[in-house]
């Protein structure tokens, strides 16, 4: 007899345990099932029902599988809990460091006119729309008071570069204090890069200041978007880049893109654009639904399925471009992989829970408010102050921080109890929205069958995980995306 | 392949009741006379210091024997024993009769043998536990330590299982660190005894500047590993272990062998891997030794490298793109994808290292890891295609 014994020695013989997890139906032949650490397997519709049963054959060839992610375990078995609670914790693990984003709105002018637009004013008269060094210092108490080890401070406008006597002084000023504070510290300014001169760029070269801009496509549908006096914006925004990349470094100027409905026949042409600047990914994003975006009825111009169509055709030709060996990223894609694929969490506000408003990102406006986040600041131009935390005048960092406004939205909306996302499969995957779904719908939670950013969300997962569970090529290059952030 | 260990051709002992079994080597005429008389002098011609506990002489040396100072002890070595030099550890074994070189100071892949006592019987053990009590090797360890030069580079320690016996292993690491502070060690172990955290913190708080320790994770399919190392529940265990380690910032490698029943889910291994053991910090993927147990089980376990090229591209591409330490270790040059490449490593320690007759006419043999030399008397691959 062999001293060696057979494998059927080594299965189990007990019947399995199940480990919590959450099923969807992901088309009409299979089921995905999630769990917590974002781990997902997709099965046969016909497999649901006996994984759950606990009578599926313990010499099924999916045991293996859901052991590995654990979906199962069997008595006794520790590993795979100390295996979850990490992966949970590692994903949870930037909610201790609090606010990292702190968004400075310097200025409300702006040169542009664009039809879309939150928040800009095209006045002239200087003061009205600019922040003030009483606030910017009473700003610059607040953000220190974050225990995060990593500070981004973000300029906003407007166009900041209208009052870069502002940027300058903050950014003087934050770095003074940060002798002592010791924080990784960094500046980034969101700019148009239409206004862009060389004592500018020797400052953010000085500072290590990044740029983020504004690329929405060729020049026509670029320039169509963005209306400026000159109606240059689009070759003002290709100097500026050519500029900034030799002051500043290539990969220290980024871009994004407004989605409008003009751009939605075109995915192709704006990648194509992207490409040809030499960008190496692109947002597809869709266009936000606060400011003048709901007042000019732009948002309700293309619904929800137009920009999935949109998004796949682009995500599709990405792919392709993959394929063919071009490095290209889809930036929002990749924040969703990310948290798929990997127990990280890419930290954007959009897709956290509990939200990332108020504590992942705070805005300081030229007013002197302080809101819960970029999107709650555009609503209160449209009246709606209900984001509005405190003025950072009167107000102290706890009693802000502490505020009703912000400790009811977080609470209200944290998606592993709200009703129709603690349930949902792609709850991991997604975030609590809720100013978004105040703006839309008048509640923090809302009826998730009513909206679009549940519908949207759900179809970009279904998409993604089809699309990896169709093509391994495909896979293999989503895994790469996932471990960029 | 070198010979390491054997019968001595003839030794001459004046006093046999001294106590010599662990003797270092040394070629140099000018030691101090204190330092003599604990070592071994290896002789090479006829100016022969006097005053040595020992002398070496190689069978082609036997005339040599005659110019030997008065009353010496000496052993008269087969010609295999010629690669012994200066630094060399070796053991005299207590009857006379034989001597096993442990530790060679020219080589980079000095492993000491910890014991053969295991809490696995892997199917593919190339060093097959034994049950017997052999606490003597810990004893011979604890001496071996100091005799070792203080600029090696690297030390391994293996077995069976070296914490088989936890309290005895944690001593020896503690030796270890005091005598080769600078020494990088590797340990290898399967991880198991890690599990308890005691002992695992016991393990960190000796606080060795630079060692890691290689655990074999097989599969991500519980079963499959546990019928692998044949032991159950040794997954959960050796995953736990592993879990300790890291959360004691220990560093840690995860081995995997690579045969026909690990292979069958090396992808499934490698997302498990990046997927929950992301900060470990290597991952070594190996092919399979053909010494011990493999030739037992050779029908379950041989398949050919060739075969499942295209499988290890797609598993070390796996773990490439959660940006993983990679190697890849005991494969021939010519049956594995271009894209393996950049982790390709040549690894076989030297004194076990051999090139199949097909690869006399390769032009990159000097690239190529080549074959343990057990490979290469027992069965390799029909498809090596010399470049």
């Amino acid at each position: 007899m062999s001293k060696f014994q057979k494998l059927e020695f080594y299965a189990q013989q007990r019947p399995y345990e199940l480990l919590p997890f959450k099923f969807d139906r992901l088309n009409d032949d299979e089921y995905v099932i999630t769990n917590m650490a974002g781990e997902f397997h997709v099965i046969p519709v016909p497999m649901l029902e006996p994984i759950i049963s606990k009578t599926l054959p313990l010499t099924s060839e999916l045991i293996p599988t859901l052991r590995s992610k654990q979906f199962i375990r069997f008595t006794n078995e520790q590993a795979p809990l100390q295996l979850l609670a990490l992966k949970i914790r590692t994903r949870l693990s930037r909610l201790a460091e609090f606010t990292n984003l702190h968004i400075f709105v310097v200025t409300l002018r702006c040169d542009h006119s664009c039809p879309y637009c939150q928040v800009s004013r095209q006045s002239e008269s200087k003061g009205e729309f600019d922040m003030t060094t009483e606030m910017a210092d009473k700003s610059l108490d607040f953000v220190f008071m974050s225990p995060n080890p990593a500070i981004k401070i973000e300029f906003q406008g407007g166009e900041p570069l209208l009052n870069f006597e502002m940027v300058r002084y903050v950014v003087l000023e934050a770095k003074k204090r940060n002798v002592k504070e010791g924080r990784d510290l960094q500046f980034v300014i969101a700019t148009t890069l239409s206004l862009l001169t060389d004592d500018v760029l020797d400052f953010c070269k000085q500072h290590n200041i990044v740029l983020s801009s504004s690329l929405d496509g060729p020049m026509d549908l670029h320039n169509a978007n963005r209306p400026r006096p000159g109606r240059d914006s689009h070759q003002r925004f290709e100097e500026g880049l050519k500029k900034a990349r030799a002051a500043l470094g290539y990969d220290q100027v980024s871009a994004l893109m407004t989605t409008t409905d003009k751009s939605l026949p075109r995915a192709r042409d704006i990648i194509d654009e992207y490409l040809r600047l030499g960008f190496d990914g692109i947002f597809l994003r869709t266009l936000s639904p606060y400011g003048f975006a709901i007042k000019t009825k732009k948002f309700m111009s293309y619904d929800t399925e137009r920009w999935l169509e949109f998004y796949k055709e682009g995500l599709e030709y990405i792919i392709e471009l993959n394929k063919s060996g071009i490095r290209f990223v889809e930036q929002y894609s990749s924040l969703v992989l990310t948290k798929m694929l990997t127990s990280g969490d890419p930290g954007f506000v959009d897709l956290m829970n509990p939200a990332g408003a108020g504590i992942a990102a705070i805005v300081f406006n030229y007013d002197g408010s302080v809101y819960a986040s970029d999107e709650s600041r555009m609503l209160a131009e449209m009246g709606d102050h209900t984001f509005r935390l405190g003025s950072i005048l009167e107000h102290s960092y706890e009693e802000i921080i502490l505020s009703d406004q912000l400790l009811d939205a977080l609470e209200n909306s944290f998606t592993l109890s709200a009703p129709m996302c603690s349930d949902c499969a792609f709850e991991p995957y997604c975030g609590a929205e809720p100013v978004y779904h105040h703006a839309i719908h008048k509640d923090v939670v809302a009826r998730k069958p009513e909206s679009s950013f549940c519908k949207r969300n759900m179809a970009i997962f279904k998409h993604l995980i089809e699309l990896m569970g169709s093509d391994e090529q495909t896979k293999r290059i989503f895994m790469g995306w996932a471990n960029r952030c | 392949m070198l010979k390491l260990g054997g019968k001595i051709i003839r030794i001459h002992a004046v006093d046999v009741h001294r106590d010599l079994t662990l003797l270092k080597v040394s070629t140099s005429r000018n030691l101090p006379e204190v330092l003599r008389r604990e070592i071994a002098y290896l002789v090479s011609d006829q100016e022969i210091p006097r005053g040595f506990a020992h002398y070496l002489l190689l069978e082609k040396h036997r005339q040599l024997v005659e110019v030997l100072p008065p009353d010496s002890d000496y052993s008269l070595l087969p010609n295999d024993y010629s690669y012994i030099g200066d630094g060399d550890i070796i053991r005299l074994s207590a009857d006379r009769q034989s001597i096993s070189v442990l530790f060679r100071a020219s080589s980079p892949h000095n492993s000491i043998l910890v014991t053969e006592q295991c809490n696995h019987y892997c199917l593919m053990c190339s060093q097959p536990p034994k049950a017997a009590d052999d606490s003597w090797m810990l004893d011979e360890i604890e001496s071996l330590i100091p005799l070792i030069p203080k600029d090696t580079r690297e030390l391994g320690f293996t077995g069976g299982e070296p914490t088989t016996n936890r309290e005895r292993f944690l001593k020896i690491i503690s030796l270890t660190k005091s005598y080769l502070p600078r020494t990088a060690i590797h340990i290898l172990s399967n991880g198991r005894s890690f599990k308890d955290p005691a002992f695992a913190e016991k393990y960190a708080r000796i606080e060795l500047p630079d060692a890691m320790i290689g655990i074999p994770v097989y599969s991500d399919d519980p079963t499959l590993h546990d019928y692998i190392v044949q032991a159950q529940g040794a997954f959960d265990e050796t995953i736990q272990g592993i879990l300790n380690l890291k959360r004691l910032g220990q560093k840690v490698e995860i081995r995997v062998v690579i045969h026909k029943l690990s292979v069958q889910r090396l992808p499934e291994l490698c997302e498990f891997i990046a997927r929950n053991l992301l900060f470990v910090d290597h991952v070594a993927l190996m092919g399979l030794e053909m010494m011990g147990f493999t030739r037992a089980n050779l029908d379950e376990l041989w398949i050919d490298p060739i075969e499942y090229k295209d499988t290890l591209s797609k598993s070390v591409g796996i773990l490439a793109k959660y940006g993983m330490n990679i190697s890849v270790y005991n494969h021939q040059l010519c049956l594995v994808n271009p894209d393996i490449q950049p982790y390709y490593r040549k690894s076989i320690s030297d004194w076990k290292n051999e090139y199949a007759p097909e690869c006399r006419s390769c032009t990159k043999q000097q690239e190529c890891g080549g074959f343990f030399a057990s490979g290469v008397k027992f069965g390799y691959s029909k498809h090596l295609a010399p470049f």
